[in-house]
Parts: structure tokens; sequence; C-alpha cells
């Protein structure tokens, strides 16, 4: 998807601002209708979520300590990695959001939560809540648009370097938890900084995550292992595939929030200097894609199937998506906007499908046919070999090419 | 996650053991990072030693029509409290945990159960919930007995003097001295206690502890003077000289609204009289220029608070995570300091100035509870 302000049809250029701020309003007001209701039933369900979690997380290690006896390995292993992607997903996403906070339950607070990943809580809440939640899709400034690795719009310029993006999104994907913990120091900025230039804080920030990572790691490859005694080797096995299989969940569902074909992304340029309500509601709804499916899926993603009422409401108790996704459905249908929901391998696909494609320059893929892929690919090679130029005349080629074929 | 310390076993048996214990929790606490292992002792017993102050509701039992014993078991680490103390309990009403401050109505007993006896305020949140829904086997969460209104061995010639539900803390007293059992009142043997009641209420029917008082005065234990508006009219502190004819040679315990105590203090000083008070709720006037504003705190929270709200109440509407103890500015619980801007009090319209640079840096020590924002302020916290 290109940036909103340059696509032929613009998918907002029908409405008034006056429509924008009705938007706004109406949004508002659904808002306002969950806050005022939120009470008792709330409060057991994420209690009885949190309590949950620790039982089978629990009742996970312990069946694991005899894991050299594979029915074990098998229970423990799927039971533990449903326990780290709800502590993630449902519970810690969520609590960190503040969704809870006005329980003024001191325990299960955004400001003393801590979670099962080596990203600190601390690190998460910035780069997650203040800049991705703030600045949505803005390219530029959303580092979760590719998370500064990745090229997931025509408008971030073309290196061969995103040659390899499939790969290295393919790495990111095993190795989520860590990835996250880089990208909340903004290490790929930081790198590129002398070390005595980095600031104290900076190095404070790693310093903590470092000392997380060890804790989690000597918990998971070290303590549980040797707790298993003649089991180690078993259950070191089994809490690694538990972190990967959380991984692999939780950057899958991630990628989907936003990722998926047909989300729109921004401009920098092209965001008002005073965005009003009307106009941050509007670039939240048009920048995320939910996924359909089963209550148990619901809770499996922390309701991050409801994407696109997550990001209207950030701080709404997570339970509470599902009750008002019908309203905001009718509320984008009424107001002629597009609502993208899909089953999960659907979307999934269509978001691999976006890193695949922008991984070549814009157009290629879409000229490139069985017949012509020895020309294509000889193309290819020029742009990523040749000079600024070269590549520059190259690609006002494959653009023409594709105008014909459309 | 922040909870409260994960106790090792006591260190008894000397060096070997409490090594042994340390090691074992940092085991624990490797084990189950980023939770710690009092959170996983926790969810098996919450009333644990070491753990935060809890305790589970045994029974509810009525006592009026909106009024209810609540009695409970308290957490391992409970200290024990002396007669006329209060306690404050937090509970979850409709999934918000609220904080109230209550009367202990029992001396220490053998089973080391305590109770509370409430009545259910109109318009209150937490008191109708205790006295109409609160169900056996909830967990609510306890701080430590507090509070001065406790009897002085020195003295044993007593006046009570309490209305309403200012009785409670008295009658946890009364009961301390006098046992009142099936068997009857016991303990009338006490060496030495002379005490005169006089309690006020609206009408005998909606009087708390009715049968205790009257078993007390029917025994001998107290001299009851029971003043119901329905039957004497209101009572008025001048009265109390007629009442109370030997008053001048007593001590006064009072607990009761504020108007009652001021009038009781302006009388009780006149006449050169010991007197010792226990206020339950404080009155609050609101300024009739009552501003309002922004409360930013340090932690990066903006609250916007208008000029009736107690801050504490603004903070925690907008899902801040404040202090709060008793909610009516006696207790200091919920005591921010106030690094910038003006607070009004709105017990008595007094402004707090806090201007950076004349303050002291550390800012201004302010009862969120009971203080409103005049303007933007901002608060360390």
């Amino acid at each position: 998807m290109t940036v909103i302000t340059k696509q032929a049809q613009n998918p907002v250029g029908h409405l008034t601002p006056e429509d924008i701020e009705a938007i706004g309003r109406e949004l508002d007001a659904i808002r306002q209708s969950v806050i005022e209701t939120r009470g008792e039933a709330d409060a057991a369900y994420i209690r009885r979520v949190i309590k949950t979690q620790r039982y089978l997380e629990l009742g996970s290690r312990a069946v694991l300590l005899a894991s050299f006896f594979p029915p074990a390995w098998v229970v423990g292993t799927a039971g533990l990695s449903a326990a780290k992607i709800l502590d993630n997903m449902e519970i810690g996403h969520n609590i960190m959001h503040g969704q809870w906070d006005w329980m003024r339950d001191p325990k299960i607070h955004s400001t003393v939560w801590e979670w099962d990943n080596a990203s600190t809580a601390e690190g998460w809440k910035h780069s997650h809540n203040d800049l991705h939640h703030t600045y949505t899709n803005i390219i530029g400034k959303d580092n979760d648009l590719g998370y500064g690795i990745m090229r997931v719009d025509e408008d971030q310029r073309w290196y061969p370097m995103y040659l390899f993006q499939p790969l290295t999104n393919f790495i990111n994907m095993l190795i989520f938890e860590y990835g996250i913990a880089g990208y909340d120091l903004e290490y790929g900025k930081m790198r590129k900084v002398p070390k005595d230039k980095r600031p104290a804080e900076w190095n404070e920030s790693v310093r903590k995550t470092l000392s997380k990572i060890k804790k989690q790691a000597a918990k998971d490859y070290l303590v549980h292992p040797l707790l298993s005694g003649p089991s180690f080797l078993t259950t070191l096995a089994a809490n690694v595939t538990a972190n990967v299989v959380r991984n692999i969940w939780t950057h899958s569902v991630i990628m989907c929030g936003h990722f998926p074909e047909g989300v729109a992304t921004y401009e920098k340029s092209a965001i008002p200097e005073n965005e009003t309500r009307g106009e941050w509601y509007l670039r939240q709804m048009l920048g995320s894609a939910n996924i359909s499916g089963s209550k148990l899926m619901h809770i499996m993603t922390g309701n991050l199937s409801h994407q696109i009422e997550h990001h209207l409401w950030p701080d709404l108790p997570s339970n509470r998506y599902a009750e008002v996704a019908p309203k905001v459905q009718a509320l984008f249908e009424r107001y002629g906007l597009s609502y993208h929901s899909a089953p999960l391998p659907q979307q999934v696909y269509s978001a691999w499908h976006k890193v695949v494609r922008l991984s070549f320059p814009n157009n290629w893929l879409a000229t490139t046919r069985p017949s012509n892929l020895p020309s294509q690919l000889k193309v290819l090679y020029k742009m990523a070999r040749g000079s600024r130029a070269e590549r520059r005349r190259l690609q006002e080629q494959l653009d023409l090419e594709a105008a014909v074929l459309r | 996650m922040t909870t409260a310390a994960f106790r090792t076993p006591a260190p008894a048996q000397g060096g070997l053991r409490r090594a042994l214990g340390e090691r074992l929790h940092r085991v624990a606490a490797a084990a189950v990072t980023p939770l710690e292992p009092g959170d996983v002792l926790d969810l098996f017993h919450p009333l644990r030693r070491g753990t935060d102050l809890r305790a589970r509701i045994v029974a509810v039992r009525s006592e009026t029509d909106d009024a209810a014993t609540i009695e409970l078991k308290p957490g391992k680490d409970w200290a024990g409290h002396v007669p006329g103390q209060y306690i404050r309990i937090g509970i979850d009403v409709e999934g918000r945990r609220h904080w109230r401050a209550y009367s202990l109505t029992h001396g220490p007993r053998s089973d080391r159960h305590i109770s509370v006896t409430v009545k259910a305020v109109a318009d209150g949140v937490v008191s109708p919930f205790l006295v109409h829904q609160a169900k056996p086997g909830t967990i609510v969460h306890l701080e430590q007995a507090a509070g001065e209104f406790v009897l002085d061995d020195a003295h044993r010639k007593l006046l009570f003097v309490t209305a309403g539900s200012g009785i409670t803390p008295v009658i946890g007293m009364l009961r301390n001295l006098f046992p009142v059992t099936d068997a009857g009142v016991v303990g009338l043997d006490h060496p030495a206690y002379d005490i005169t009641v006089v309690h006020v209420a609206p009408s005998e029917p909606q009087t708390i502890f009715r049968r205790d008082l009257q078993a007390l005065n029917d025994s001998g234990a107290v001299r009851l003077i029971p003043r119901y508006d329905d039957v004497h009219g209101l009572f008025d502190v001048a009265q109390l000289a007629d009442l109370v004819p030997d008053l001048d040679e007593r001590v006064t315990y009072a607990c009761g609204p504020h108007g009652l105590l001021d009038a009781l203090e302006q009388h009780h000083d006149a006449r050169g009289l010991a007197l010792y008070t226990e206020q339950f709720r404080a009155p609050t006037r609101v300024s009739a220029d009552a501003e309002g504003g922004t409360v930013t705190f340090a932690s990066g929270a903006v609250v916007e608070a208008d000029g009736v709200t107690p801050i504490l109440d603004a903070a925690e509407e907008a899902g801040v995570l404040m202090p709060s103890g008793c909610r009516m500015g006696i207790c200091m619980s919920c005591v921010l300091p106030l690094r910038e801007g003006a607070v009004r009090d709105l017990r008595n319209g007094e402004l707090t100035l806090a201007v950076p640079g004349e303050t002291p840096t550390a800012g201004l020590p302010i009862q969120t509870c009971i203080n409103a924002a005049v303007g933007a302020c901002t608060i360390d916290h």
C-alpha cells in the first residue's frame, strides 16, 4: 500500500472535515459506554485469566519435571507455550496498556506489571504505547512499520539489502522476544553512535534489558532443567520450544495487525500539526486489520484480533472489544470505509506476501511472469549492483510496464 | 512485579537453617521470575505469614435493617489491637478497590478473629456493599490496627458520649471489659469501673448494639442513658450536666459526627473537663470560588481535576495508582509532595501554595484526599 495521500483514489477522499469529527464523536460515545459499565464482571475476567495462566504455567512446569517421558514432554510443552502466550498477549500487553488500572489493584497495574519476555516492561511501554500507538503507520515515525529492518510499504525506498527481508523476517519470527528487546532499545539507531556519545539513560536501559534477559534465560534454560534432574535435556528442549512457539505466535499476530495488504499508511508531511481527535481516530481505523475467529482465538491473540478496536481505544479492557466491534464495523460501513477483517491464515499469508513482494523493487513482482523471468532477473541484478541513477532508471521502466499491464 | 517479601523459614535454628532458607528462596525466585515467589504462594495461601496483610470474611451478621457485623479472619501477620482502635479494609466493589476505616467492635478474641460493624450509608459505595452483598469467603485487604482512641488505665470513672455508628469503638471497649455471653454479661467483678454511656440515635430500632447496651445496663456494668431523637427530641450537650450529675468527676470519651464533637469540645473546655474524641467523617465545605485545574504527576500522568473533587478521587478516576487512607483528612496515608501550584483544603477553604525556589525542594506535603486543585499543580508521585 502506498501512503494514503498518493493513492489514485484516496479512501477517505469522500469524507468532509465535519464527517471526520462526527466519526470522532461517535467513537467517543462508544468508548464512554464501555467506561461507564466497567465493573465486577470485567475485574473477575482478568483475575480469572491471570489465575488460569499461573496454574497452567505451574502445572506445565511440574509435568515437565518428568519430560524424559514423551507424553509428559508433549503435554508440558504445549501447556507452557499456551501459558507464555497468555502471559504476553491477553495479560501483559493489555495490563501494560493500562486497561486494568481502573481497578486500583496495586498488583494488576500498568506501572508495576512485568512480563515473561526478554523486553522489559518499561522499554515496551515506551516504544509500543507511546510511539507506535501515537504515530501509528506514519512512515518514518512509527518504527513498527518494518521494525526498522524491513520494507513494508511502497513508499519506503528500496535498497538491495531488502532482498534478504523474507529471511530476516523469518529469523526475527523465531527469536521475536529478543527482536522486540533490541527494537525497544532502538539498537539499530544507537549502534551507529560512538560508545562514548551514547546517552547515560540508554546505557541504563541496556543494562536493565540484559539483566532481564539473563534472568529469563536462567529460568528457562538452567533452573528448570536442573530441577528436572535426569530430564535436564528434555526440559531444556521443551522450554526452548515453548519460547519459540510463543515467538512465532506473537510475531504472526502482530504482523496481522498492520501489515496485511490494504492497510493504510501515512506520510509524515500529510499529518496536520494539530491532528484532531477525529483525524487521529480515522488514521487508527484505516491503519489496522482484524483477525476473525473463535473466542479462544481472541483470547490467545490478547484480543489483538480486534486490532482496529484496540487501536481506537488502547486502554479499554480487552474483553470488551468483541462487544463494541459490531458497532465499529457498522460505523465503517455507514461512512464508506473498509473494515479489514479475515481469518488468521489469510491475514498471515497477506502479511508475508507483502514482505516478499516489497523485498523486490516496486512493481518487480507484478511485472514478472515465468516467460520473462530471465530478463526480469537481469533487471533485478542491475538494480542491486548498479548505480543509484541506474536503479532509478530501471525503476521508472518497471513502473511504466506495470501501468501498461493494468 | 512488586509484592511483599517472601519470608524464608524463621531462623530459629541459627545460621545453617537461615542460609538454607535464603538459598531456597533464591532458587524459587529464579524459577518464577518475573513473578516473585510470594505471588505464586499467594495463589494457594493468601493469608500466609510474610505476604500483604489480608483477611477472609468469615460471617456477615445483620444487626439492624441497614447495619451488619462483618467477622474477619485476618492473615498470620495480624499484630492484634487495643479496643477502640480502627482498621482500614480494602475491598473490591464493582471491580474497584476501595479503602475504608472501621472501628473494631470486639476486644482480642481467642480465635484471633476480628469484627467490624458497618452501617450502610445512603449513596455510599462500600458500606452498603458490606452490609447487603459481602459474602463469607471473600478475601479483603487489611492494614494493622491504628488509632489513639483507647482507654487509659489511669481513669476508671468514665463517660462515653456516642452518636449513631459512633458507638462502634466504644462497644469494642465495653465488650472487652464486660463480655456479653449467652449466659449474660461477664466480667462484672472488674475493679472500680464506673461507666455511664450517653448514646444518641434517631430511634431505638435504628440503634446498632441496642441489645448489648441494654444487657450491659441491666447487669449493672454500665449506666445507659439513651437519647432517641423521636422520643427525647434532638440532643443538646447542655443537657449533659442534668443527665450525668457527676459529670465533672468523669473522663469523657466521645465518638460521633463532627457537629456533636465540636459542641462537646466547647462544652468541656468551658468546664475544664478531659475529653478524648474519635471522628468518623470529616465535613466537606465546597468553596464558592472553586477552580480546579490540571494536575501533573512526576510519573507523567496528567489529570483534569475540578475544584470540588479531592485530587485523590480525580487521580484515581483517571487510573493513577494513589496512596490513600481514611479519605477524610485524618490518617495522612495519602500525603504527597506538591512541587508547584496551589491546592485548597475542602474542609476549611485553606490554600496551600508551593512555589519552586521558595518552598522546600522536596515539595510541600499535602493530603490529597481533602485537597482540590486550584489551577495547574505538579505532584511528585
